[in-house]
């Protein structure tokens, strides 16, 4: 004989986070959820609120570059590098070519540096402990480099207005080239422990998939974009520093273990990045001038014309944009960071609906999100 | 104690409790994973194999507070989130310390001026152990740091009773952070965001 | 498409609504739009076939004391690359404007944000409330004569 039983499910809201080990700093989710289903997602953010933007109206421009480094503390350079483009446009600098060579040098190692923290990362989300390992062995490989050039580890401001702070020291560009040719080989195996790793493309295939007219919509760039197929990358599609030299692919998701644009594919994608980038530093190494200027000669007291920009460029994460307005002064009127993280986490709610709060751990890890820059 | 000298065989060592206790404390300091910006990312590396804290008894970082012994306060702490590292520091287990690392847990560093949001050191909420300067520290940094709080922990005083007066001092500062703490009220319920 | 051109697109459409882009003589320059009208030209923007701008890449509040605030909003179309740059004017007093989160749905937090640091107020907004400061704070801090606490829930500012 059965008995009929009656089960009634009651929605609860649970907080995930500001202290969590997976939300990638002090994110908040707040979750409606009806047991492992997550019907709702709320992300409450602003628990990395620094200021960053009054401190750009506060001081000079040149004082505001540390900041820019605490904003995207994965990718100092990349930050960096966007602000300083920015006040090289609104005060019509020329930066020489041995500079520039130099910046996409950082630049691009730097990509690889933070990429490799969400690999790390992403395998823990996920239970896999060992990548982290992997990953962070051949990070702190690129910060040896990183201290060589400027003597940081984390937070470099090592752009300056018009160039670099200093020049390479010496055996440098031998060191790096032989890194590359290391990580190389090293690729391999991250693609043998966790890329096509059974359990690994179980959790992520077809979870949390972002069309690519969702992504365009949100304002998601970077792998999340194109990890839902879209070709665009700013490296190529707005051609700044000089990028038009340098030959590369631009990988996109294709959806080969699921949909196209899961999470599976935009971790890929930053995988794949990782390959183009130690082609752009190879071909950079090659290219770099032996003589020249490593920055050009920009007054103390730098005093751009009244007027306004917006300059954006590729960061690891995706468009990092600067808006600077100029009164003419030797401070900035205003400056207002474009953070790509931000655009990238407000499409969460959009697609986790319906998802178990397993997935949603899997989602979250594979948008790559830096709350230093999210909350500025 | 000479007259228990060569009566037992080898591994058999005479300590008092105090100092076992505190041995045993200090070889296994479990730390919270708790980061909260930049300096979060030097706490990973240090987890991770090139320094490996696990050498010095500290790698097992804990999840929840309620079983870690040492709550490192990684990077800036904001306004909105010190309601809740208060909250984080009442829920771990005594014995617990507190290492600020980085300038902005201790002072508030660069954004000590104009941060308007950016609480000017986490001692201003919680009781601090160790400060770790630097912004931010190399790893190398913070092992020094736990191991200036080994150090600390090796010389405290556990089975003892303490006087009137620390007895009366417990209390005050008991007091003190109850009504601090009742300042620092919970979000209503209503409110969402 | 040229900002000329876009204008030209627009002041056919909106007569009253759109200003000539003002020459600079550095920089970018930009297209006024009255604060009524935003929502509609930002429709048009994205819907019609030969604009398409499909992306709101930034959205920024500036402040102006002592009459204005501007909201700055940075158009893009992948699809055509060209941008655009509007800005609408609103009283400080009483600045309010329409949402565009219906046109593009990552505005919504970009607008929250401008409340949160300006306290611009965006009418028809799905959810509009602070962002990165919290709920009990007081003042809008990227004001220029934002006056910094000295306390925050007990907890003393500076020493």
């Amino acid at each position: 004989m059965t008995r009929k039983r009656e089960f009634k499910s009651q929605e609860i809201y649970v907080n995930m986070g500001p202290q969590h080990p997976s939300t990638h700093g002090v994110l908040r989710l707040m979750l409606r959820t009806d047991g492992e289903i997550v019907s709702d997602v709320a992300p409450m953010i602003g628990y990395l609120h620094r200021c960053a933007e009054k401190y750009g109206e506060s001081g000079t421009y040149q004082m505001m570059i540390p900041y820019t480094d605490r904003m995207d503390y994965l990718a100092g350079m990349n930050c960096n590098w966007a602000y300083c483009l920015a006040a090289e446009k609104l005060g019509n600098v020329v930066v020489p070519e041995r500079a520039e060579y130099i910046r996409i040098v950082m630049g691009e190692l730097n990509r690889i540096a933070s990429h490799l923290i969400a690999f790390g990362t992403y395998g823990l989300d996920l239970g896999a402990f060992t990548p982290f390992f992997y990953a962070l062995d051949e990070r702190e490989k690129i910060l040896d480099l990183f201290e060589m050039v400027c003597g940081a580890r984390l937070t470099y401001s090592y752009f300056r207005i018009g160039g670099v702070s200093q020049d390479l020291p010496e055996g440098w560009e031998q060191r790096c080239n032989q890194f590359i040719d290391d990580f190389r080989l090293r690729m391999k195996e991250f693609n043998d422990l966790l890329s096509h790793n059974y359990i690994f493309i179980k959790r992520t295939a077809d979870v949390g998939v972002i069309s690519p007219a969702m992504a365009i919509d949100y304002g998601c760039t970077g792998p999340v974009l194109r990890g839902s197929g879209v070709r665009w990358d700013l490296r190529i599609d707005e051609a700044y520093s000089l990028y038009d030299r340098f030959r590369f692919q631009i990988p996109i998701g294709r959806g080969e273990k699921g949909a196209i644009g899961d999470s599976w594919d935009r971790y890929m994608v930053r995988i794949r990045e990782m390959e183009q980038s130690c082609d752009i530093i190879k071909q950079a190494l090659r290219g770099l001038p032996d003589t020249g200027e490593y920055r050009a000669k920009v007054p103390k007291v730098f005093k751009p014309p009244k007027g306004e920009v917006y300059v954006r460029s590729e960061s690891s994460k995706g468009e990092l944009g600067f808006y600077l307005i100029s009164d003419g002064t030797d401070r900035p009127y205003r400056v207002k960071a474009r953070s790509p993280s931000l655009s990238n986490l407000c499409v969460l709610p959009a697609i986790s609906e319906g998802m178990m709060i397993a997935d949603l751990v899997a989602t979250l890890g594979s948008l790559d999100i830096v709350m230093g820059e999210i909350d500025r | 104690m000479p007259i228990l000298e060569n009566k037992f065989e080898e591994n058999v060592v005479f300590s008092t409790v105090d100092e076992m206790i505190n041995w045993c404390r200090l070889s296994s300091i479990w730390p919270m994973t708790f980061g909260l910006a930049c300096c979060a990312i030097e706490m990973m590396a240090v987890g991770a194999g090139q320094y490996d804290m696990d050498r010095f008894g500290a790698g097992a970082f804990r999840a929840t507070p309620r079983q870690s012994d040492l709550m490192i306060v990684a990077g800036t702490v904001t306004y909105k989130m010190a309601i809740r590292i208060k909250r984080l520091y009442e829920q771990m287990p005594d014995p617990k310390y507190v290492m600020a690392l980085g300038v902005c847990a201790s002072a508030g560093g660069p954004y000590y001026e104009h941060g308007y949001h950016v609480l000017k050191g986490v001692d201003k909420i919680v009781p601090v152990d160790i400060y770790v300067p630097g912004c931010p520290p190399r790893p190398e940094a913070l092992f020094d740091g736990l191991l200036k709080l080994q150090e600390k922990i090796r010389h405290q005083k556990v089975l003892r009773r303490p006087d009137d007066e620390e007895i009366a001092a417990l209390q005050a500062q008991t007091e003190q952070y109850d009504q601090e703490t009742r300042k620092l009220h919970p979000v209503p319920k209503e409110y969402r965001g | 498409m040229e900002i000329q051109e876009i204008h030209a697109r627009l002041a056919r459409e909106f007569p009253d609504a759109v200003e000539a882009p003002p020459e600079v003589t550095s920089g970018e320059t930009f297209l006024k739009v009255t604060a009524a009208s935003i929502q509609d030209v930002c429709r048009f923007l994205k819907t019609e076939s030969d604009l398409e701008f499909d992306s709101l890449m930034s959205l920024s509040g500036v402040d102006y004391p002592p009459e204005e605030l501007v909201v700055v909003y940075h158009l893009c179309s992948t699809l055509r690359r060209h941008r655009v740059v509007l800005k609408v004017f609103v009283p400080r007093e009483d600045p309010k404007l329409p949402t565009v989160s219906s046109v593009w749905p990552t505005a919504n937090w970009h607008e929250r944000e401008a409340y949160d640091l300006f306290g611009i107020r965006f009418l028809g907004h799905p959810g509009l409330r602070r962002i990165l400061l919290p709920h009990d704070w007081e003042g809008h801090p990227l004001r220029k004569d934002y006056v910094f606490p000295t306390e925050y829930r007990g907890i003393k500012c500076h020493d």
